[in-house]
């Protein structure tokens, strides 16, 4: 609530006003579920951008031999796939989910920083225009990879990296705001009651998201603007011939770049960690140790940034410091995995779209953790590295595991935020779809990585022919699987069988006691917490 | 190149076949060993349509590859059985545990027992893996007490290996023609991995890689010998190997490099140490040989004809792959030599950046790369090409006097 009053009408006032009419309202709104809304839909949005990018790149890969695009085309469109993906669709839905659910799940009226939250989502479309303007630029837009290293960015780049540059800030900007509110509203706005150890374990896993974020992306910043005065204002920050070093690059951006991934994947577990107990009726076993490896993983996420850097050429003793402690994620991780498993072990199962979603992420992003431990062995990574392995790796634990966790998120809310169920039939249609094709799509990946494919080459030699086919296949069949996803959605909203409050039978938490749909100002007194 | 011929490598005998033989007989002797790993091919080998492509990480031809393959599937056997009992585990209670069998929900939900041995187990197996792993790294980065020391240097987009204890040094350019790349011909079956020249080594011997870059990153790989290394601009890096058998061995640049970084593929050629002083003897004499017969050129004048058509072949290999080949480059990355203002006026900057570069721009030197006469081609056929008609022609000699200015 923005204002406080002790005008009796005035408060009545307020408690029945709903939301503003036409486009003013999302544009001038500070209501946290409107603004989770907006992210929402933005991020279904870049997602279907990033994924046509996606569709481009597997057509190309289609056959060997160039066909559709040109080499210096397809760069850009590997580059800015990922760019889409990471920062215009996985974040953002998760940012969304949170506006969405924090305060319901504290008891809270709204974030703590409304005004704040409007201005870090409504930046957004800016940071992403500019971004998807620059590949209409002479020379195309950035063609250096997501992760844009130097010299190839400085030195060897045409001007869209100015653009680039100019909109990761926006975007950098956007996410510390955002982590911001999380973190005030977590700590302030908490009903009477409601200590840490009692928070659901998806605020819990946001809660310290928003450190990581804070934390990095002011390293990201740091980067890209080291890459802007390389290549425009004379410095040689990564130049060897004016004193600079180029993997200096590298570690910067990593370091920024693996909590980054932890960024992706945490709220995952949070999302994770409340379906599964809803439904196997059962609580959640190990919430306790659920907390404690979250943050351990967290803490761990700075200390491991080299494993991607193995091949760069860094000392023995480095080298063997970042494989130990990359080794020793798979242990929090680990613990995370079982205790979703024991949380199922003696419950009484039913399984509902979010439900199949879930126990999908755990079998897929469990194999994406494998290969990430077999990364983690630096001998062998030395011929993992930058292979289609690596490719399959990061899929399984973006796609199977944060992507496939915003599913899962969105058919488990969805009611509570149209207060209509969605269409079952079509929900499982959808996850079926998904699951077979994205394992046909991402799992032989695996295969041409281990066969020598290199990663971001537009052509390849001829052995490799059969598999990408089936690959791009399986991309074309996952993207097509995804608008049944829109249908589903639009259906939804626009009418459906009733919610009731609790919407599903072994639901617990705050969200799940107030009427569906949630009403446009909900806990406007906090509720009682036992 | 600093030769005038290209001496033919004399090994076509060997080919990637004999790899895939080495390949199968050592995997032979592994499966006696990892009897579940032949089961796993087996079922593998008939789940697919492809019969070329290996579905495992190569067991390659050095000692070092052989214990990275091993580490390679002994965490991969690792992850195995932890999945399975995991999963095991979750499918079991998918089954059993199931709403619609009627049970009731136990209400369980801590046991710190349980949970501490699960936190205890793995760190268990991880030390147990840390320990071959740690072995192995420390093995493969003692480039010391080497018989062979070779710099590698890439650039955009190629390789360029220089011997250190002989007076030999040479490019290695991709040699799969570009129609076959714009599906024109149909592909060969090394279709993108081969090159012009490949580099020759001995076997038998420590071979020591520096390996450093001239532009952007690189990646000099070949699966093989478990050698990937990163080619960093301004700093050098090393790497070591022992090949046992002689062969071909194939890879490709591993690390984003620009436009063309799918198309920079490493060919290494293991010869017999015979067979090794023989090649290396000769390639010094010829490349010596060579160097005099460029400066005798000097006094030489080519004809129009000689230097279009010399100038036609340089410009395809080394200069279209940025300049396009009609000339027109890529706006905003590359420009264009057709109409350029450089290319129709002023000659003098024309072979000045053709044989220095420009830095802080991807325009490499071309001093090193190409012969005087190449060069003069060159010029001759960029200010003659694509309507530039100029009518210049330029001669070896006019390149030397640039040189020595
Ligand atoms: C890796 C890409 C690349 C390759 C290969 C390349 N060039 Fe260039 N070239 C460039 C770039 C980039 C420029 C623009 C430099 C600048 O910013 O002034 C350039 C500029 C030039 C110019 C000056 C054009 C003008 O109008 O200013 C000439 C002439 C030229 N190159 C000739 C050649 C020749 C001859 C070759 C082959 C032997 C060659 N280039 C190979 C990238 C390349
Ligand atoms: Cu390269």
């Amino acid at each position: 609530m923005s204002t406080v009053t002790t005008d009796p009408h005035a408060h009545a006032e307020h408690e029945h006003h709903g939301p503003a009419k036409g486009l003013k309202r999302w544009l001038y709104t500070t209501n946290h579920k409107d603004i989770g809304t907006l992210y929402l839909l933005f991020s279904l949005l870049m997602f279907f951008i990033g994924g046509a990018m996606a569709m481009v790149i597997r057509a190309e890969l289609f056959q060997p031999g160039l066909q559709i695009v040109e080499p210096n085309f397809f760069n850009q469109m590997t580059t800015v796939h990922g760019l889409i993906m990471v920062f215009g669709a996985v974040m953002p839905a998760f940012t969304g989910l949170a506006n969405w659910l924090i305060p319901m799940m504290i008891g809270a009226p709204d974030m703590a920083l409304p005004r704040m939250n409007n201005w870090s989502f409504w930046i957004l479309p800016f940071a992403f225009s500019i971004l998807l303007a620059s590949l209409f630029m002479e020379g195309g837009g950035p063609s250096f990879g997501w992760t844009f290293y130097a010299p190839l960015s400085t030195t060897y780049s045409n001007d869209s990296t100015a653009l680039f540059v100019f909109s990761v800030h926006i975007m950098g900007i956007s996410s510390i705001m955002g982590a911001i509110n999380v973190i005030v509203t977590i700590m302030n706005l908490r009903a009477p009651g409601m200590t840490y150890m009692k928070m659901p374990l998806f605020v819990w896993t946001w809660f310290i998201t928003a450190y990581l974020l804070i934390a990095v992306m002011p390293v990201l910043a740091g980067v890209v603007t080291m890459v802007l005065t390389d290549k425009y204002f004379g410095t040689s920050f990564f130049d060897a011939a004016g004193g600079g070093d180029p993997v200096l690059f590298q570690h910067i951006f990593w370091f920024f770049g693996h909590p980054e991934v932890y960024i992706m994947i945490l709220p995952a577990f949070g999302i994770i960690s409340s379906i599964v107990p809803t439904f196997s009726r059962k609580p959640l076993f190990g919430y306790a140790s659920m907390v404690y490896a979250t943050s351990s993983i967290a803490l761990l996420s700075f200390l491991v940034w080299a494993h991607h850097m193995f091949t760069t050429g860094m000392p023995v003793a480095a080298e063997l410091f970042f494989m130990y402690c990359t080794m020793l994620i798979a242990v929090p991780t680990g613990v995370k995995v079982f205790n979703w498993v024991a949380t199922m072990w003696r419950g009484a199962m039913t399984f509902e779209v979010p439900m199949m979603f879930s126990l999908a992420f755990i079998v897929l992003f469990t194999i994406g953790g494998f290969s990430g431990l077999m990364l983690a062995i630096t001998p062998a990574d030395f011929q993992y590295h930058d292979t289609y392995f690596v490719v399959a790796h990061f899929h399984y634990v973006l796609v199977t595991g944060a992507i496939f966790s915003i599913m899962a998120a969105a058919y488990y809310w969805l009611p509570k935020w149209t207060g209509h169920m969605y269409d079952e039939t079509l929900g499982q249609w959808h996850f079926w779809c998904s699951l077979i094709s994205v394992n046909v799509l991402f799992f032989p990946m695996h295969f041409v990585g281990l066969a020598g494919m290199p990663r971001r080459i537009p052509d390849y030699a001829l052995q490799f022919a059969d598999f990408n086919a089936l690959i791009s296949i399986g991309g074309f069949a996952f993207g097509l699987s995804q608008l049944l996803f829109v249908w589903l959605v639009v259906k939804c909203i626009k009418g459906g069988e009733k919610a009731t409050d609790q919407v599903w039978e072994g639901a617990e938490g705050l969200e799940w006691t107030i009427a569906s749909p949630a009403p446009y100002h909900s806990f406007t007194t906090p509720p009682e917490i036992k | 190149m600093a030769i005038a011929e290209k001496t033919a490598v004399g090994v076509t005998v060997f080919d990637l076949q004999f790899a895939f033989v080495q390949r199968q007989r050592r995997s032979h002797v592994a499966r006696t060993s990892y009897l579940c790993w032949s089961l796993l091919t087996f079922l593998l080998a008939f789940s697919t349509q492809s019969a070329e492509m290996p579905l495992n990480m190569t067991q390659g031809v050095t000692e070092i590859s052989q214990q990275v393959y091993d580490l390679h599937m002994k965490i991969f056997y690792i992850c195995c059985a932890i999945g399975i009992a995991v999963f095991g585990v979750m499918f079991w209670s998918i089954i059993h545990h199931r709403k619609s069998k009627g049970v009731e929900p136990a209400q369980f939900h801590e046991s710190t027992k349980v949970e501490l041995l699960w936190t205890a187990f793995p760190v268990v197996i991880l030390i147990i893996m840390a320990i071959p792993a740690t072995q192995t790294l420390i093995a493969m980065e003692d480039t010391s007490e080497a018989d062979v020391s070779i710099l590698i240097t890439g650039s955009q987009w190629k390789w360029h290996y220089k011997y250190m204890d002989h007076k030999v040094e040479y490019f290695s350019l991709l040699a799969t023609p570009r129609q076959q790349i714009d599906n024109k011909l149909s592909k060969g079956e090394n279709y993108l991995l081969e090159v012009d020249r490949p580099l020759v080594i001995p076997t038998g011997k420590k071979v020591r890689f520096l390996v450093t870059s001239d532009d952007v990153i690189h990646s000099w790989w070949v699966p093989a010998f478990a050698v990937k290394k990163d080619a960093n601009p301004g700093f050098i890096n090393e790497a070591w190997t022992r090949v046992d058998h002689p062969g071909i061995y194939r890879g490709q640049c591993a690390e984003l490099c620009g436009k063309d970084h799918g198309f920079m593929p490493v060919v290494v050629v293991a010869k017999e140490p015979a067979d090794f002083e023989q090649w290396i003897a000769q390639e010094s004499a010829t490349q010596a040989a060579a160097k005099e017969a460029e400066l005798k050129l000097l006094a030489m004048n080519m004809s129009k004809d000689e230097l279009m058509a010399l100038g036609e072949k340089t410009y395809m290999g080394y200069c279209a792959a940025c300049h396009q080949p009609n000339g027109m480059g890529i706006p905003g990355v590359f420009p264009a030599l057709k109409g350029s203002k450089m290319a129709l006026e002023d000659l003098p900057a024309h072979i000045d950046i053709v044989l220095n570069g420009k830095t802080g721009t991807s325009m490499q030197a071309f001093d090193k790369q190409l012969t005087l006469s190449e060069i003069a081609a060159v010029v001759t056929y960029e200010r003659n090409a694509w309507d530039n008609n100029t009518g210049d022609l330029v001669q070896a000699a006019d390149i030397a006097k640039a040189q020595s200015k």
